[in-house]
């Protein structure tokens, strides 16, 4: 009898277990299909390739998706360096002492710091004490640091996998230790550098809050020509279309289209990181 | 000579490298204190911390209380906790001990890619889709309101706190597992007796690491939550957070003004929340790991 009902405890907890799964589940399944259900009537060329007009309630979102490509390529100039200078500090330089420790702490802190901080800290440094103003270098650097969290932890791993024999090798053969990590490490630990970064940068493509004041526009009736110019981004166009917009019903479709074009456009980043690391894993296997 | 000189340079411009992450860190606090201190020439530290108002357009005289927003957003935090913590633990518990190794593959990048939906088409849903079920359920207006903003941050702080969890579950050595199985516990009785007690600090962690994520959260909340200036009555009212406070006002207020200085002073609050929060969450996941090693 006993056993009896600690069988069926044992049913009823798993059940409660794997309707908890269901339910992210479904929450994963409710966002995609709304969007891609409601978003996809408004995808064409023109949409795609389409400056918006008669006051964005018609035309394209062309600005919006250049704009967060051009702030993209921005964060990447200055996240992929930085991030990858940290990590080869932090796996093959530096010594487990207190400074390391103290680095270290940091990153995990820096990585738990809001969005919006992060605005608030771009406004006072780059477009206030810098005098970059409100432009895509300013949005840009507020994301890259916005990202080194994401992009040291993924370099590092990267690093990790390169095996030391690697790194004694060279130096048995007379290279400094530059050398070593120069031509035996890196080479090797790219592909994965690469793989995290584009990650890291994913997220950043779809951030509003840290680019509300440091360069996104409302509306810019011409293309961006400098790294000073102000943009559209579709992360913030999709803010605007669902709340700021003076006809925000006669919108929704092209707010739903932007949706989907962000959320497509972030999935692809993550899918050709995917791809990178399923290959670097094939090759891995192939070298034995 | 000439070599042992570039090795010991590159050395150090890798070192500037690492220690540039730790000044950022600092250049944060301190930039945002910097731009802080100014609003306390004009408005005492004590107005600030006791007002129960916050309307800087005031006619007669601006008012700074940070009291409301720092009400609304323990309101959703919490709100998104009281969802996301069973839901998130749960579905760890799940794929840890009870999916079946093909479910994991296919339950694993199901987590990835909802901790990579951006969070403004999280917000966009609150109003399009959330918001019309709350507002039809509840009778409220337009149900952008705390509860809404709740359901949503719950979404968001879910991929962290599913993730970290099953670390957690997953890195409880097996002969716990094994000693609670031989001793004629059932697999039910092992997870929840044995497992997770055994892994609670790293599922505290989690938690807490999913509430820091929900207290900095700006769009979602910002689109979802109605904004209103008022001191926050109940879930189905709307609330202004701290993050939408600062993104709606930054954006209308002039640089140099008290208003200005006043919304770093916000950031600056917000910031310090959020650094504790996860240096506590830091502190108990390292003496979690280290307490298995």
């Amino acid at each position: 009898m006993r056993l009896k009902v600690k069988r069926i405890k044992e049913i009823i907890g798993f059940g409660i277990l794997h309707g908890c799964m269901l339910v992210v589940l479904m929450i994963l399944a409710v966002i995609v299909y709304d969007i891609v259900s409601k978003g996809s009537g408004v995808i064409s060329w023109d949409f795609l390739t389409q400056p918006p007009v008669d006051g964005m309630t018609k035309g394209g979102i062309f600005p919006a998706i250049l704009g967060t490509f051009l702030v993209t390529i921005m964060t990447a100039v200055l996240a992929v360096p930085l991030g990858m200078g940290c990590a080869i500090y932090l796996n093959e330089y530096a010594r487990d002492d207190g400074l390391t420790r103290f680095i270290r702490l940091s990153i995990r802190n820096l990585s738990g710091v809001p969005s919006i901080v992060f605005g608030l800290f771009g406004v006072a440094l780059f477009v206030d004490a810098c005098h970059f103003g409100t432009s895509i270098l300013s949005a840009g650097a507020t994301l890259g640091l916005m990202t080194l969290p994401l992009t040291i932890t993924a370099s590092e791993e990267a690093l990790k996998t390169v095996p030391r024999s690697y790194r004694e090798g060279a130096l048995a053969l007379g290279a400094t230790k530059w050398q070593a990590i120069r031509y035996n490490v890196l080479p090797l630990a790219i592909p994965g550098i690469l793989t995290g970064t584009i990650l890291g940068l994913s997220r950043a493509a779809g951030e509003t809050a840290p680019i509300l004041f440091t360069g996104a526009a409302f509306f810019l009736p011409d293309v961006p020509n400098s790294i000073l110019s102000q943009f559209m981004a579709l992360p913030y166009h999709l803010y605007i279309m669902s709340t700021q917009h003076h006809n925000i019903a006669l919108v929704r479709p092209i707010a739903y289209g932007t949706a989907l074009v962000l959320i497509v456009l972030v999935f692809l980043m993550n899918l050709v990181a995917v791809i990178i690391r399923y290959r670097l894993r094939k090759k891995g296997t192939a070298h034995g | 000579m000439k070599r042992k000189h570039k090795e010991k340079l590159i050395e150090l411009i890798f070192l500037l490298n690492g220690i540039l992450v730790v000044l950022v860190l600092i250049g944060i606090f301190l930039l945002l204190l910097k731009n802080a201190i100014p609003a306390f020439k004009e408005v005492s530290l004590h107005h600030f911390l006791t007002k129960p108002i916050w309307n800087p357009d005031a006619y007669d005289e601006a008012t700074y209380g940070l009291l409301p927003m720092l009400v609304s957003t323990l309101m959703v935090t919490l709100g998104s906790l009281v969802v996301a913590i069973p839901l998130g633990v749960g579905t760890a518990a799940y794929l840890s001990d009870v999916a079946s190794p093909r479910v994991r593959e296919v339950a694993k990048p199901v987590v990835e890619i909802l901790a990579g939906i951006p969070s403004v088409v999280v917000g966009f849903l609150g109003i399009v889709l959330l918001g019309p079920i709350i507002s039809k359920l509840t009778g409220s207006y337009n149900g952008l309101n705390a509860l809404n903003g709740s359901i949503l941050l719950a979404v968001m702080s879910l991929p962290t706190i599913i993730s970290l969890s099953e670390d957690a579950l997953a890195s409880v050595p097996r002969s716990y597992e094994e000693a609670s199985l031989a001793l004629g516990a059932n697999r039910w009785e092992t997870v929840t007796r044995v497992k997770i007690p055994a892994a609670a600090s790293g599922i505290l962690a989690a938690c807490m690491l999913g509430m820091g994520r929900a207290i900095g959260e700006t769009m979602t909340v910002l689109m979802a939550t109605g904004n209103a200036a008022e001191f926050p009555h109940s879930f189905l009212g709307p609330v202004k957070t701290m993050t939408s406070t600062i993104a709606i006002e930054l954006g209308e207020v002039a640089y140099y003004t008290t208003h200005f200085h006043m919304l770093f002073a916000v950031g600056l609050i917000l910031f310090i929340i959020t650094f504790i929060i996860n240096l506590c969450a830091d502190m108990i996941f390292h003496r979690h790991t280290r307490g298995q090693a």
